[in-house]
């Protein structure tokens, strides 16, 4: 039998009521899926890291401080002093250095680490057999600009490290346990993966906030986010970071000592020459002679004491009987 | 191998080195980065650019002397640039083409035939150009001599705005690839860049890349025929060319194949207008008949040579064009605009708008992302103009990268001596974009008695140009007075204080009586003692019944605007992160001697 026009428009009413009917009830079931829940609210996307503790079991806690001009010499005696690189770094390990590259700024004004100290590290880690040797820091200007004119990136790449630029997901958040400021904060984390040995390196510097800005306020570069906020409370920021990272070795520049206009410096007439270099497995220690650079005594800065009292090091240095000696008499 | 191939060859080759330049624009020394390439090079070539400063300036910047080399070659050729250089051009050919696919042979000639609308172009460029030229007509009043009056009125009634980097395609297309696709494209692969750029109203710039490309699908090389006053500048150079395309003899088949394919919309079938061939030679290869060709007699169908422009609307560009820059510059008060703060070696606001053809260079190169596109914090004149943002970073004192890359000296190129005021330039002083200003109502330590100073920490010129100011200001809570004491601890008969808020080494004690009102940093507290620092006792102690004061320690930023160059540093790194409690106006820019404050 010919459909009519009649059974045209009603086969096609039907088609379309069905169409219309699943479309309905998909529109429903949306609802029925996202309708009555509040969404969670998402702030912490990834599990909190903890840093482990980087310094060498069984080395009791000791410091070097050795007279002398000459970076390479003065470093290369202050280890020895403590037993050698080797006691530091052992064959096939894979070690880090944090240096202090804040800012856009050459070597010569003193306001980073020194290229000559990060490159000699560099070597002495790969000579007794380190692995690879990684160098980063989260600058406060641009980070490629910061390292290159600081003179550290072409300094470590020239001597075989490992640069590590921060980008934005080589960060993690962190807890320090027990810690009232660094809760779920981001930390320049991957450059940590898989690696076995921290040593820090810092030139002693004269700082407003917190008065001195050595290897322990070093580490504030390995924080991300909008770390400045902390400066409300700098003191219990840094000692908090002394608990957080452990080091297996810092090493303290004195050679010429930042006493005004720091910590960005400037000027070399910022800049007073004191000739030393402090190798220490506590940091603690390390800056409580680096104070003394300054002027100041260690108990003048609170974050030192605060840190010592919280069980990050001892602020009477002169108890762990460091080796003095010049570079001079070689 | 066909005249059309080795077209698409060169074509390819000047798209692909447009890329490769914009690439290379990055600060560094690797062989990818700037390290000498020539990445203005096209810029550089575009005759538009040169005679637009040369109109505005009456000089030449080093490198647009290229754009000579483009002028004799189109003279002699014609316009060689529009079908086989310009990177613009070939993206409009590749989407025309792209367009067109599946349409048939009568809808092809209809979109490729010729429209009084491509007179819009020469208008355009007329309008351009003569507003450019205002300046010499100002300056040119000096002639006058002393009729004063006469040349106080030729001064204010002409002035020059160099406005051609709206709409010339080398301008559009680098800002468009430098602030909208590189940024965009390296967010996501990180090819150019660590981190991600940011451009305040790259919508806008996209929008004009992506439309002009878009309406190729309408017409092709929309862009090209209606628009581009840089091809109506050449189709005007090339009117007396030596070899130009057309007929041999003027019988032959009409099949119009010519047509169909044409780039220009000239019309070869008929009578030929030189001025809009770009040279695309596909009705070569497309007559059947071989009847066309580049030669050196003109075409036997006869030729238009010139656009067919009306007196009328030449006078009204040439009006349009001499209005514009003065009525423009009755929106500038005498104070300028307040978020108006240009790169360091910018030179004065008139003589920079003079010279700045809005490609985006300087945004591109700059390392920190500062340096981005005005949207009207320059007025309309100034759209697309370069502007500081310090919310992104700090100008970092060593770069300079700004300057040197500029093609046309709207930003000066310095060394980092001039700009730091080193050695020669040590008379002069450092170049100052602008002076910091603190917001007492939204400073921590001002508004708040909360410790920060991380501007001061961060103020990167020696002396610091953020000091601070010592202040003790006692905290909220007052506390009753004390029943015992010794030279280093008081005691309180309750649990008043909160525990270990007071013990972060910024508070300090204060005891009124006669232990001296030096305050005493505190080192320790419970809940009803307060121990301070050992190396400072209270000598004599206080005694019970004493008032006591808890104190906390503030170091107050002050500006001296002496040292401040205005790098930005401090209004970077402030911690608010809505408007920041320090910022930089361009208050005491060095480029304007009528914008210092000091005396």
């Amino acid at each position: 039998m010919r459909s009519t026009g009649f059974d045209r428009e009603r086969r096609d009413f039907l088609i379309r009521s069905l169409k219309a009917a699943s479309a309905v009830a998909i529109t429903g079931m949306v609802g029925q899926r996202f309708g009555w829940r509040t969404p969670p609210v998402k702030i912490r996307e990834f599990g909190a890291v903890q840093l482990p503790d980087f310094s060498r079991p069984g080395l009791d806690p000791r410091m070097s401080i050795v007279a002398g001009a000459d970076r390479i010499q003065t470093l290369r005696r202050a280890v020895e002093a403590l037993g050698g690189w080797s006691a530091f770094v052992s064959p096939g390990e894979r070690v880090l250095l944090k240096v202090n590259a804040a800012f856009a700024s050459p070597p010569v004004i003193g306001a980073t680490t020194h290229p000559d100290l990060v490159a000699e590290t560099v070597r002495q880690c790969l000579r007794v057999g380190a692995a690879a040797v990684l160098v980063t820091d989260n600058p406060i200007h641009e980070p490629s600009t910061a390292f290159e004119l600081t003179g550290i990136g072409p300094a470590a790449r020239a001597a075989g490290a490992e640069l590590i630029l921060p980008r934005e997901e080589y960060f993690r958040p962190c807890d320090l346990p027990r810690g009232r400021l660094l809760h779920h904060w981001p930390l320049l984390y991957q450059p940590f993966v898989g690696v076995n040995r921290l040593i820090g390196l810092a030139p002693v510097k004269a700082h407003y906030r917190s008065g001195a800005s050595m290897t322990l306020k070093n580490w504030y570069g390995l924080l991300g986010g909008r770390r400045s906020v902390f400066h409300q409370d700098l003191h219990t920021l840094i000692m908090e970071l002394a608990l957080l990272v452990r080091p297996t070795l810092v090493i303290l520049d004195g050679t010429m000592t930042m006493v005004t206009n720091g910590p960005t410096g400037g000027s070399i007439t910022d800049l007073k020459p004191t000739h030393v270099m402090i190798a220490s497995t506590d940091p603690v220690a390390a800056d409580a002679f680096g104070a003394t650079l300054l002027g100041r005594k260690p108990s003048e800065l609170p974050h030192l004491t605060r840190a010592a009292a919280a069980g990050a090091g001892t602020v009477s240095y002169e108890l762990l009987n460091p080796i003095r000696m010049s570079a001079g008499t070689l | 191998m066909k005249i059309t191939c080795v077209r698409w060859i060169c074509q390819l080759f000047f798209l692909l080195l447009f890329f490769w330049f914009c690439i290379v624009a990055s600060v560094g020394e690797a062989w990818w980065q700037l390290r000498g390439w020539p990445v203005n090079w096209l810029l550089q070539l575009d005759p538009l650019h040169a005679l637009g400063v040369l109109f505005s300036t009456g000089a030449l910047n080093p490198g647009l002397i290229w754009a000579m080399a483009t002028i004799v070659l189109t003279i002699l050729l014609g316009r060689f640039f529009c079908g086989w250089v310009c990177p613009f051009g070939t993206l409009h050919q590749a989407l025309g083409w792209l367009g067109e696919r599946g349409a048939t042979r009568r809808g092809r000639r209809r979109r490729r035939l010729p429209h009084p609308a491509q007179g819009i172009k020469y208008y355009l460029l007329a309008v351009l150009l003569v507003a450019a030229i205002g300046g010499w007509l100002s300056s040119g009043a000096q002639a006058l001599g002393d009729q004063v009056r006469l040349v106080h009125f030729f001064r204010h009634v002409f002035s020059a705005t160099l406005q051609t980097g709206w709409l010339d395609p080398l301008s559009l297309m680098h800002r468009s690839i430098n602030l909208v696709l590189l940024p965009w494209l390296g967010r996501a692969a990180r090819i150019v860049w660590a981190s991600p750029r940011v451009h305040p109203g790259a919508l806008w710039i996209a929008w004009i890349f992506f439309s002009s490309l878009a309406i190729n699908f309408w017409r092709p090389r929309f862009y090209c025929r209606y628009v581009c006053p840089l091809g109506a500048l050449l189709g005007i150079l090339g009117r007396f060319s030596l070899w130009r395309v057309g007929k041999k003899s003027l019988t032959c088949s009409d099949c119009l194949d010519c047509n169909t394919g044409c780039e220009g919309a000239c019309d070869p079938a008929g009578r030929i207008q030189t001025h809009e061939c770009v040279l695309c030679m596909k009705c070569l290869w497309a007559c059947p008949e071989q009847v066309m060709a580049y030669r050196t007699a003109r075409s036997a169908g006869g030729e238009i040579a010139a656009p067919n422009l009306t007196r009328r609307g030449l006078i009204t560009a040439v009006g349009a064009g001499l209005a514009t820059p003065p009525i423009l510059r009755l929106g500038t008060g005498l104070n300028g605009y307040a978020d108006r703060i240009r790169p360091p070696g910018a030179r004065a606001e008139t003589e920079l708008l003079a010279r700045c053809i809005k490609c985006g260079q300087c945004m591109r190169v700059c390392p920190t992302n500062i340096v981005q596109p005005a949207l009207l914090e320059a007025g309309w004149e100034g759209i697309w103009t370069p502007v500081l943002n310090f919310r992104m970073g700090g100008c970092a004192l060593p770069c300079v990268a700004c300057g040197q890359i500029c093609p046309t000296g709207a930003l000066r190129p310095l060394s980092v001596d001039e700009k730091l005021g080193r050695n020669r330039f040590a008379e002069t002083g450092p170049i100052r974009i602008g002076t910091a200003f603190v917001d007492l109502g939204r400073c921590l330590p001002w508004a708040m008695d909360r410790p920060c100073i991380v501007c001061q920490e961060n103020c990167p010129v020696s002396p610091k140009a953020i000091f601070v100011r010592e202040v003790y200001n006692p905290v909220r809570n007052p506390l009753p007075p004390l029943i015992g004491a010794d030279p280093l601890t008081v005691r309180f008969g309750a649990p008043v204080l909160p525990a270990g808020r007071f013990a972060t080494g910024d508070f300090y004690c204060r005891v009124e009586g006669k232990s001296g009102p030096r305050p005493r940093r505190i080192v320790e507290h419970g809940m009803d003692f307060l121990a301070i620092d050992p190396n400072d006792p209270w000598d004599p102690p206080p005694r019970p019944g004493d008032g006591t004061e808890v104190l906390v320690r503030l170091q107050r930023p002050v500006v001296d605007p002496e040292h401040c160059i205005g790098c930005g540093m401090c209004e970077h790194v402030c911690p608010l992160s809505g408007v920041k409690a320090i910022r930089v106006h361009a208050e005491n820019e060095s480029r304007h001697v009528g914008r210092s404050f000091l005396l």
